[in-house]
């Protein structure tokens, strides 16, 4: 059933909060500039909790079922994330507040920049930019400046993989780059003949995911990195699915000089319905001075026999490309992360990747007889499969992808990569049972037959949800996008 | 630790896959850098865990231990029990972008309240489900209007009264592109109205940035500003805190082309800088030029009423290196967190505490003013912030009443320099009378120490 729209359910005169009465005296309100008419609704508060919790209800969740969304990490969400990033001390501290009454926010923040160095490889890290893509912009724009800097200008060509994310062509497009994309070979690595026709003098770098997002470790990785550290290039490693390789090997020890971590998708900071995300950004010791402002340094040593501890700042590199947001970026998802780390340990995140791993082959092994699967071999912390047969010509991976809610499952990532025909993209994540996996891949079995013997049943699904297929046609021909109140309205 | 396996499971799991040992699933990867020993900390469990936190959080003083006048940018607002009571609904929160219309109608017709707010509060008619922050979504104006004129109009002023941060993000974003900034490097002075701006701008002009209220606290009637920019055939653009809206004339008013603003006044803790959540409204015509995701109405097969991600080819997962913008993941929790305060504090609460922050910082403004030796910046009409000039350096005072645990605003001279002396003061619902006096008690008593 759809819920009513607030502006629908406004009546005048309710009103959902009190604020206390003014104890200064009132100030001559400036005539000529206040405005008329406020257009927001007038509800009591259980209007407005009910109106919200019966909005949540409409929505599949991590909490909720199983959610394979793959190149997403859906993974469980620990509810001690949700407590700690609510401490009084870290949710009232304002960004501009002094060092000295914000030692501890710092403190944390040095300590996560140390602990991501030490996963990834690196040699610095900067927590500022908002989420993968912004990570993505940081990281372009630091190898353009590192170029720039050695007076090396006419690198203006970065590579990217076909099998890529669309955010990372979208992102070297917005720093000025030509992009060129690189077919994959036969087993889904990067193809090295076509890599090699491009490392000349105007190469700036290769953005590579790796694993790739057909959920495959590129075989050639070192070789593909020799290549274009031989023609003077950079390479940034996207950090999407860093969930497979935590304490399974690290980017910076093969070759990459950049990569953005998603501490919404690895380090299990809640996706938001959208966001926030987190997407800090690592480098290699070339690359530290270009780092965005601020970042987390010790800038008067402490002493430890005598307990006093290091004074932390906020400092501009050297060579920094600048700001990339106001202030010092998601410190809540910091939190998250430090709170996921630290319950973990060097073990503990090894643990978390064998298992995403483990799940991903188990669930492969299940689904292999019944869905091809275009690039078979072991696969990391995802797969992807095929939604199409010969001989049900009608369906495709998006009934099947519909078909899965009538059972309570998000469906997988559907028409991604593009490099797969009808692709169905399967991200277990190490925090489901075995007994889910074991239910979703007979779920997956039977949707098979019935692709086969009663494909309308597909093509109409869902049918137990709430809401049925939407005509995406209509909103974009329509254009409603905001709700016109009767209050609002001339 | 969060994962459910037992070894037993595991074993059979592994006997499907048909190899022994785990290890094994990684095989393929370069051996020598094969299973690093990471030097990490030993894992705590949850207790331990979260007494660390709190030892931590400890070491800090925050806006509710201190007496804090501090904004510029930031703001000390009360959040109602209520948005917190609906961002911690799981359904909400653990869900990710809602690609899937069938099973996210809650977080897609919250977005659509959003957009319906939003576009309201600035008076535009469309607003997209979020950017990053204040500044990002500046940065994404300065794109839009680029793309918009294809590039033949790559001059932008920036008005010298925009936030030094988002003015500095704007910066980074632009440093490989053909864009121009203007207006902030001394072309006019850092006092400059809307109307010593409208000589930089000529026939190459395609975005003329400025705020409301300003980083000083000002607000200005746009209204001439955006004739000009118009008849040159720019775009103008103004950056807002929405809680002023509560009280002035909607941005839309003055002819404004694309609204921006920082929204963590609506119902977003302070949180050391973040998350927050980035406004961006503009007009219908530019809709299919303005980055980011946007919610619209249609129906379901069974006929019923529905929202649904719409011109979804705008965005880089269809265009991909022809997309004008990056943008994915966005704030969409934070764009939920501002829902439910709009709609709880609804049209007179809003006013209220709009009332409130503008009566509140006017008391003092009044009672500065009146110590010998302080006045204000600016005779420039202004809603909750305002500058002042104070006898000796602004950062000295600062210092000295931190230590009586009094944050007494923002020394504004590490951004503009000759402002050594200036104190950014800004006041919220959250300052009582009391508050204030002793405020003005310390700026006085200082200037004797």
């Amino acid at each position: 059933m759809p819920e009513h729209l607030m502006c629908e359910l406004s009546v005048p005169g309710r009103v959902g909060f009190q604020y206390p009465e003014s104890d200064v005296p009132a100030a001559q309100l400036p005539e000529d500039m206040l405005r008329d008419d406020l257009p927001l609704p007038e509800l009591a508060e259980i209007d407005v909790v009910r109106y919200f919790t019966r909005l949540s209800q409409l929505n599949h969740s991590v909490d909720t079922g199983f959610y394979p969304l793959g190149s997403c990490t859906m993974k469980y969400n620990p509810k001690i994330n949700e407590e700690t990033a609510r401490i009084q001390g870290f949710a009232n501290l304002h960004p501009l507040q002094p060092i000295e009454t914000s030692q501890g926010a710092l403190a944390l923040m040095y300590h996560l920049q140390m602990w991501l160095n030490e996963i990834g490889g690196f040699a610095g890290t900067s927590l500022q930019p908002a989420a993968g893509a912004h990570g993505e912009l940081t990281g372009v724009l630091i190898i353009r400046a590192y170029h720039r800097s050695r007076g090396d200008t006419k690198r203006n060509k970065i590579l990217i993989p076909d099998s890529a994310h669309g955010t990372n062509p979208a992102t070297s497009a917005m720093s000025g780059l030509q992009v060129i994309e690189l077919r994959s070979d036969d087993r889904g690595n990067v193809d090295l003949d076509a890599l090699r026709e491009h490392c000349d003098d105007t190469l700036a770098g290769l953005m590579l995911t790796n694993p790739n997002t057909l959920g495959l470790f590129d075989e050639n990785v070192e070789e593909v990195n020799r290549l274009v550290h031989e023609a003077g290039g950079l390479i940034y490693g996207d950090g999407a699915n860093m969930n497979a390789l935590l304490g399974i090997i690290r980017p910076g020890d093969i070759g990459f000089d950049v990569l953005h971590y998603n501490l919404h998708k690895t380090f299990s900071t809640p996706h938001g319905g959208g966001g926030p995300g987190s997407g800090p950004v690592s480098v290699t010791e070339q690359l530290v001075d270009f780092l965005p402002d601020p970042v987390v340094d010790i800038i008067e040593p402490g002493d430890e026999e005598s307990g006093v501890p290091p004074l932390y700042g906020l400092v501009a590199p050297n060579k920094t490309i600048g700001r990339v947001k106001a202030f010092q970026g998601h410190f809540g998802m910091f939190v998250r992360a430090y709170t996921y780390i630290r319950m973990h340990g060097a073990e503990g995140l090894r643990k978390v990747s064998e298992n995403a791993v483990l799940n991903a082959n188990y669930l492969l092994a299940k689904l292999r007889d019944t869905y091809h699967i275009p690039y078979d071999r072991v696969c990391m912390h995802e797969f992807v499969a095929e939604g199409r047969w010969a001989e049900a010509p009608d369906i495709h991976a998006l009934d099947v992808a519909k078909r899965l809610m009538d059972f309570n499952f998000h469906p997988p990532t559907n028409y991604f990569p593009l490099i797969v025909h009808e692709s169905l993209m399967i991200e277990p994540t190490e925090t489901e049972s075995k007994e889910t996996l074991d239910a979703f891949a007979k779920t997956l079995i039977q949707i098979a037959e019935e692709a086969h013997s009663d494909p309308e049943l597909l093509k109409s699904a869902p049918h137990t949800t709430p809401f049925g297929r939407l005509d995406e046609v209509k909103a974009a021909k329509e254009l409603v996008l905001c709700c016109v109140p009767e209050y609002a309205r001339g | 630790m969060f994962t459910p396996h037992t070894k037993a499971d595991q074993d059979a799991m592994l006997t499907t896959i048909g190899i022994d040992r785990i290890e094994d699933l990684f095989q393929y990867l370069p051996a020598e850098y094969r299973f690093p020993d990471l030097n990490l900390p030993p894992a705590l469990t949850e207790i331990e865990v979260l007494t660390e936190l709190q030892d931590i959080a400890w070491a800090n003083d925050t806006t509710r231990e201190l007496v804090s006048f501090l904004g510029a940018g930031a703001y000390n607002h009360y959040s109602p029990a209520v948005v917190d009571a609906i961002l911690r609904r799981g359904e909400f929160y653990t869900a990710y972008t809602p690609y899937q219309p069938e099973i996210s109608q809650g977080t897609l017709q919250a977005i659509f309240e959003y957009q319906s707010m939003i576009a309201g509060l600035t008076g535009m008619d469309v607003c997209n489900a979020s950017h990053y922050d204040g500044a990002t979504a500046v940065a994404e104006a300065v794109n839009m209007a680029y793309h918009n004129f294809r590039g033949k109009r790559p001059k932008v002023i920036l008005s010298p009264g925009v936030h030094p941060h988002y003015r500095e993000t704007v910066r980074t974003y632009t440093r490989d592109s053909e864009v121009t900034l203007v207006g902030d490097q001394g072309e006019v002075e850092v006092d400059a109205g809307p109307e010593e701006l409208i000589p930089l701008i000529d026939d190459t002009t395609g975005l003329v940035v400025v705020a409301y209220p300003d980083f000083f606290g000002r607000i200005f009637d746009y209204s001439e500003l955006a004739e000009a920019v118009h008849e040159a055939g720019a775009l103008l653009s103004i950056s807002v805190n929405p809680i002023a809206l509560g009280l002035l004339k909607a941005p839309g008013e003055f002819g404004a082309d694309i609204v921006t603003g920082e929204g963590q006044s609506l119902g977003i803790p302070l949180s050391y800088g973040g998350p927050y959540l980035g406004l961006f409204a503009t007009r219908q015509k530019y809709v299919r030029k303005m980055a980011g995701r946007l919610a619209g109405e249609t129906v379901d097969n069974r006929g019923q009423r529905a929202y649904v991600l719409t011109l979804t080819a705008r965005e880089q997962h269809i265009r991909r290196d022809r997309a004008t913008s990056n943008i994915c993941t966005n704030q969409g929790l934070l764009a939920l967190a501002a829902t439910v305060y709009l709609s709880l504090l609804g049209r007179h609460g809003l006013r209220q505490v709009s009332e409130l922050c503008y009566h509140k910082a006017h008391y003092a403004a009044d009672q500065i003013s009146g110590i010998k030796g302080y006045e204000l910046w600016s005779d420039q009409t202004f809603f909750n912030e305002f500058l002042v000039r104070c006898p000796r350096s602004a950062q000295e005072i600062y210092d000295h009443l931190l230590e009586h645990n009094l944050i007494a605003g923002y020394p504004v001279g590490k951004d503009y320099p000759g402002f050594e002396n200036h104190l950014l003061i800004a006041v919220t619902e959250m300052n009582t009378k009391e508050d204030i006096d002793w405020l003005v008690a310390g700026l006085e008593e200082v200037l004797n120490a």
